[in-house]
């Protein structure tokens, strides 16, 4: 990213604000708003990857231990990976200020 | 010159569109603008025009297909009335957003209600603020002629933004008059095929239409602004262009009989025709030192034109064709105030509405609307709008 968007006067997008370099979304630090954030008790990881299928923003990355980490700049805390885990193992924790 | 043909203003205005090569045509019939697309269809399925006729459910599907072909890189058209207008109000806001060079007809034609088929132009007063480029034809031979610059103007790269070109219901859509077409090979010499500078393309992915949080949205809207505005030198380039190609000049508003008046009148659209009869009838039967305005460019508005040609006026009378319910004017005649007031020696304005809903507006009526708008200059009449022609 050359230039934050909060940075850039109208002259400086795109014709219509159109997103030129794909998957620059990954980019911007969306996950800051979140109220719930998943944590995994990994000793009841089975390592099957559902919770990385199931993220809706692809906000779930593989360890190289084969378990899975959480990318809190992007989750938004919609819960649905402790929802889809097998062992239970995630689980949704207040966000503290 | 080339032979005039005599044809439906409709129909003629289709034999533009096919002229122009369109890619994708997607609309919905509705009074009076119905002829327009059922003539394509017909080009379509008889095979003159290589083009996707898409007959869709509603208005707000036609422009929505619109939005889709024109991002794909198809040159789109379109053309609706009235309330079909008012069903396409959530995309006519998005095409100019996404800067998609849109061509539309618009059968001018009364809101409901009561309900209406006939003319006035209440139905473009109620998209004015979504960005579009208005441009206003008076005859047949205008709208066959500014059909074809409109995609020129809209795919412009310096433009980019969708037009709706306006035509007055029946008075022009149902009327037969003579045209004069250009050929196949005079088009092409002057419309190249459409170059989109950005499309929906796997070779080239863009996101179109993102979410504008509010640290770029109103970036956004101040950009979209300031390429309204500066298409209109884009305009009279092509509209110069035009002329100097094939002998009929167009410019962002025209002057009919001005020289030595003190009292202009200032129309859109076909009652323009009649008021020039009654500018005659009053310049060489009466002595009387009348002229007219025609406003061909309603948006983006020519203010700097118009303070020109103003100059040395002593009595403006505008006539609108449309309400603006409680507002301060009526909405040319608010524009023009707005647009004069910062300026020295202006007219005064006499601002007043007729023809609503299809009724005639008589070289009567404009004779009586200059002696009423003289006698409100001499008494310095503070007013807002008033209504002439109606029952009171």
């Amino acid at each position: 990213m050359a230039k934050n968007f909060s940075e850039m006067t109208w002259k400086e997008f795109d014709l219509a604000f159109m997103v030129t370099n794909p998957g620059c979304s990954a980019e911007y630090r969306t996950g800051d708003w979140r109220s719930q954030r998943p944590v995994a008790d990994k000793s009841k990881c089975i390592k099957c990857g559902v919770c990385y299928l199931s993220c809706p923003d692809d906000a779930i990355r593989l360890a190289a231990d084969g378990t899975y980490d959480f990318d809190y700049e992007h989750c938004k805390g919609c819960g649905i990976c402790a929802t889809e885990c097998w062992t239970g193992c995630i689980s949704m924790v207040e966000e503290e200020k | 010159m080339a032979k005039k043909i005599g044809i439906e203003v409709s129909l003629a205005i289709s034999e533009a569109v096919k002229l122009a090569d369109v890619d994708a045509i997607a609309a919905y019939p509705i009074t009076p603008q119905t002829h327009i697309v059922e003539h394509l269809s017909e080009l379509v399925a008889d095979g003159e025009l290589n083009a996707e006729f898409i007959p869709v459910e509603s208005e707000h599907s036609a422009m929505s297909v619109c939005a889709g072909t024109s991002a794909a890189g198809a040159r789109t058209y379109t053309a609706t009335s009235s309330q079909g207008l008012a069903l396409m109000n959530e995309i006519l806001f998005i095409i100019p957003a996404l800067r998609l060079p849109v061509v539309m007809t618009l059968a001018n034609r009364s809101m409901s209600g009561p309900i209406s088929i006939w003319n006035d132009h209440s139905d473009l007063m109620s998209v004015r603020d979504t960005g579009w480029i208005s441009i206003f034809a008076e005859n047949g031979q205008e709208a066959f002629d500014l059909t074809l610059q409109s995609f020129k103007i809209a795919e412009d790269h310096r433009v980019m933004l969708p037009i709706n070109v306006n035509i007055d219901g029946f008075t022009l859509s149902h009327v037969i008059e003579p045209h004069e077409f250009l050929s196949q090979e005079e088009v092409d010499s002057f419309l190249p095929p459409y170059d989109p500078p950005l499309q929906l393309n796997p070779d080239k992915p863009v996101s179109m239409g993102m979410v504008g949080i509010p640290e770029i949205y109103f970036e956004a809207k101040k950009a979209q602004d300031v390429a309204l505005v500066e298409s209109k030198a884009v305009i009279k380039e092509i509209f110069q262009e035009f002329g100097e190609k094939f002998g009929r000049t167009y410019n962002v508003i025209e002057s009919y009989r001005t020289e030595d008046a003190e009292t202009l009148l200032l129309t859109m659209g076909s009652i323009s025709e009649t008021a020039m009869e009654a500018i005659d009838m009053m310049k060489d039967e009466q002595g009387k030192k009348v002229g007219l305005l025609r406003l061909r460019l309603w948006r983006p508005f020519p203010t700097d034109e118009l303070r020109e040609l103003v100059k040395g006026i002593k009595t403006l009378a505008v006539i609108d064709r449309a309400v603006s319910f409680g507002g301060t004017g009526a909405p040319v005649g608010g524009e023009i105030r707005s647009a004069l007031y910062s300026t020295e020696d202006r007219p005064y304005v006499a601002s007043f509405i007729a023809g609503l809903g299809g009724r005639d507006v008589t070289i009567k009526d404009f004779m009586d609307m200059v002696t009423l708008a003289e006698k409100m200059e001499t008494e310095q009449e503070v007013h807002e709008y008033k209504m002439i022609g109606v029952r009171e």
